[in-house]
């Protein structure tokens, strides 16, 4: 009976041994999260402590390693926001067009083969989006541009707009897809007995049901197409610019970072930091949009009880 | 229908249109983007097709001790422009390792310069008049040939873009993601475990959750200010390292496991857990015998799509400063190391027009490597799903 009782006790102790183990490494995550905002955080901080706060929102002159430099993001924030409405212009319509037709219009065999080839186009790596927007939309952009006889930059909004458009359609239309398609069919067909087109049914009934869903896409794809990366830093330009022309060169707030940490500059010097300031924007923007965009999501599922999301 | 019939809608034909009309819009859409995914993979089809051959001049090369002091006098001087400079370079290493070439002559096919392979791709070439004339001659008589470009697998990178090759980035993405699995994939099952089988519904795991989920939508980059605030400053691991590339890269894998570990151990079912229970197994024994065993498929399917998220990863590993020249493969994950999507990146910014060729060519390695992977991940899914 003894060895029946220590083994047991063992048995336990093994079991809480390595219950505290499955804590810990889900704890890591938690870690991941405030290693992130702090490690902004307090070089953030440290920036602002050389340069003003107020200035860095408002002004509107960006000028890092030169003798009493400026730290105006306005232009910078403009440009990311210019990029981004472009790449929304272009995946939103495209994005929920796709994921009407598929989820309403085509058959269930063709959906299955259509889904995944369009989410190809997120596993496409997107450096590869980025050599394809500097090699070969942005002049194409600007030979068109020339022989309309306007003048266009090699390094346009637009070029890396577009881009990263085509990037995030299928965010837009998978998310989309399964929210129009949750919509129950009861719906529909009560709609249609009444006399709608199928048109009209889908833009009355169905959509309008499904919206919590699809806006929740939407901000996930511009809290994509803000923090994207690689296509702005190989196809945008460098240089700060606060203008509504899209066929000029614009810079964001990715490229910026990219730009101040691959430099020489030393650790300390407010052109280094300030990457982590621009970070810290981006991070709590991105954020904002992230959690707006589950509670939508969660509240689309409650209200068709769904499970599965 | 009669205009007398008390259901006849005079705005029917146009709704009908509109109805139409709609339907065609989505159409075209999702045509849209299937067009946009095909141009741009032919685009790089076209582009990178010409990079699987490489231009070779068949030469003499003299073997001998003015060779070894000066790789110049290796070959008559009227062919030095045209030779690449970087295989020219090798000469005296050649005899170095094989010391009876010494004192010979032979005629062999070495590497020609950039610019004459683009000359004979007929792409845009700058050769000026006196070399242009010896390579027509050299073409008239046949000794100017295009062969198989082993050298882009067998070497790393090179500021001669005819000697650059993909090899020493690949070896680099070896390690950094062998790094990230070794990290992330302990951890990640561990904290899907500890979510779906012993957790309670309390504050504690609802935040995990919205942690993870969070997390899962920072964009890369700051991950890798991340890494290099804490990685490189606090911790003081090596710049550039595959170390602190696959470290930074498993904290964004994360998630990505977290969830579909998640999904892979709620498709089994409770009846399972009970029949263990049943039995008088502790939970331990029920969730490490039996419901990770079943679930495993599932949660291996989710790893290789993680691992394929991880290698097309650029940004955060720029920020870590794993864009460094590296023409030698990294032999250990504390080197200087660099990866396919950061190799590509520096390719693609060269002045070069050389360089173009081998990053579409890259990129068709990369992208037939990510397919491989989620064909992969399809194809286990498909043979060891389990329909309960």
């Amino acid at each position: 009976m003894a060895t029946f009782e220590s083994k047991h006790k063992y048995a336990h102790l093994q079991e809480d041994v390595i219950k505290y183990f499955l804590i810990l490494a889900a704890t890591i995550s938690i870690l991941t999260t405030f290693g992130i905002l702090f490690s902004i955080l307090f070089e953030a901080i440290e920036f602002f402590k050389l340069k003003s706060f107020v200035y860095f929102f408002s002004g509107t002159e960006w000028t890092p390693g030169v003798e009493n430099s400026q730290f105006g993001a306005l232009p910078i924030f403009a440009g990311t926001f210019m990029i981004t409405a472009i790449a929304m212009a272009v995946a939103l319509p495209i994005g929920l067009g796709s994921a009407i037709y598929m989820s309403e219009y085509s058959t269930p065999n063709a959906r299955n083969v259509l889904k995944p080839l369009l989410e190809i186009l997120a596993g496409i790596p997107t450096v590869v989006y980025g050599f394809f927007a500097a090699i070969t939309v942005a002049p194409f952009i600007v030979k068109v541009a020339t022989t309309v006889g306007i003048e266009a930059s090699f390094n346009s909004a637009l070029a890396s707009g577009v881009v990263m458009g085509i990037m995030i359609i299928p965010y837009i239309s998978s998310l989309s897809d399964d929210v129009i398609s949750a919509v129950p069919d009861s719906l529909r067909k009560g709609s249609l007995a009444l006399g709608m087109t199928k048109a009209e049914t889908i833009m009355d009934i169905v959509i309008p049901s499904a919206l919590p869903g699809i806006i929740s896409a939407t901000l996930l794809g511009i809290s994509k197409a803000l923090g994207e990366t690689m296509i702005v830093v190989m196809a945008a330009g460098l240089r700060p610019n606060l203008s509504w022309n899209i066929l000029e060169d614009m810079t964001t707030v990715t490229v910026r970072i990219v730009d101040a940490l691959t430099g020489d500059q030393a650790f300390n010097s407010p052109a280094t930091l300030s990457a982590f300031a621009l970070g810290l924007a981006l991070f709590v923007v991105t954020l904002i949009l992230n959690v707006v965009s589950v509670r939508m999501i969660q509240k689309f599922k409650e209200k068709y009880k769904m499970s599965s999301l | 229908m009669d205009k007398n019939n008390i259901f006849y809608d005079p705005s029917l034909k146009r709704r009908h249109l509109k109805s139409k009309l709609f339907k065609y819009f989505t159409l075209f859409s999702l045509v849209v983007s299937l067009v946009f995914l095909a141009i741009f993979l032919l685009d790089m089809v076209l582009k990178g097709s010409s990079a699987v051959q490489q231009t070779y001049i068949q030469v003499e090369v003299s073997y001998n001790q003015e060779s070894i002091d000066s790789y110049r006098d290796a070959v008559a001087k009227k062919y030095l422009n045209l030779l690449s400079r970087a295989a020219l370079r090798e000469i005296p290493n050649q005899i170095q390792k094989n010391p009876s070439l010494m004192g010979t002559k032979q005629v062999l096919w070495m590497l020609a310069d950039d610019q004459v392979d683009m000359y004979m791709k007929e792409y845009y070439y700058k050769i000026d008049e006196k070399d242009m004339k010896t390579l027509e001659e050299l073409v008239k008589n046949g000794m100017v040939d295009k062969k198989f470009n082993t050298i882009f697998f067998t070497h790393g990178d090179s500021k001669s873009p005819e000697y650059s090759g993909i090899l020493s980035a690949f070896i680099g993405t070896i390690l950094t993601l062998a790094v990230t699995m070794l990290v992330a994939f302990p951890i990640g099952v561990a904290t899907a475990v500890y979510l779906e089988e012993f957790s309670k519904q309390n504050w504690w795991s609802e935040f995990l959750e919205i942690n993870i989920n969070n997390l899962a939508a920072i964009p890369s980059i700051l991950f890798g200010l991340l890494g290099l605030a804490i990685y490189i400053n606090v911790l003081g691991l090596p710049r550039s390292s595959a170390l602190v590339g696959g470290l930074t890269l498993a904290l964004m894998t994360l998630p990505i496991i977290v969830v579909s570990s998640r999904a892979a151990l709620r498709s089994v079912p409770a009846s399972i857990r009970q029949a263990g229970y049943a039995l008088g197994l502790t939970k331990v024994q029920v969730v490490k015998d039996h419901v990770i065993p079943l679930a495993f498929p599932g949660i291996m399917t989710g790893n290789i799509i993680g691992l394929a998220h991880a290698m097309g990863e650029t940004a955060p590993l720029i920020i870590v400063g794993m864009i460094a020249f590296i023409p030698d493969s990294p032999t250990s994950v504390m080197e200087a190391a660099t990866v396919m999507p950061a190799q590509l990146f520096t390719w693609a910014g060269m002045p070069e027009r050389a360089y173009i060729e081998r990053t579409a060519a890259g990129i068709l390695v990369l992208l037939s490597l990510l397919i491989s992977l989620n064909s992969l991940a399809v194809y286990l899914r498909k043979k060891f799903e389990v329909k309960w």
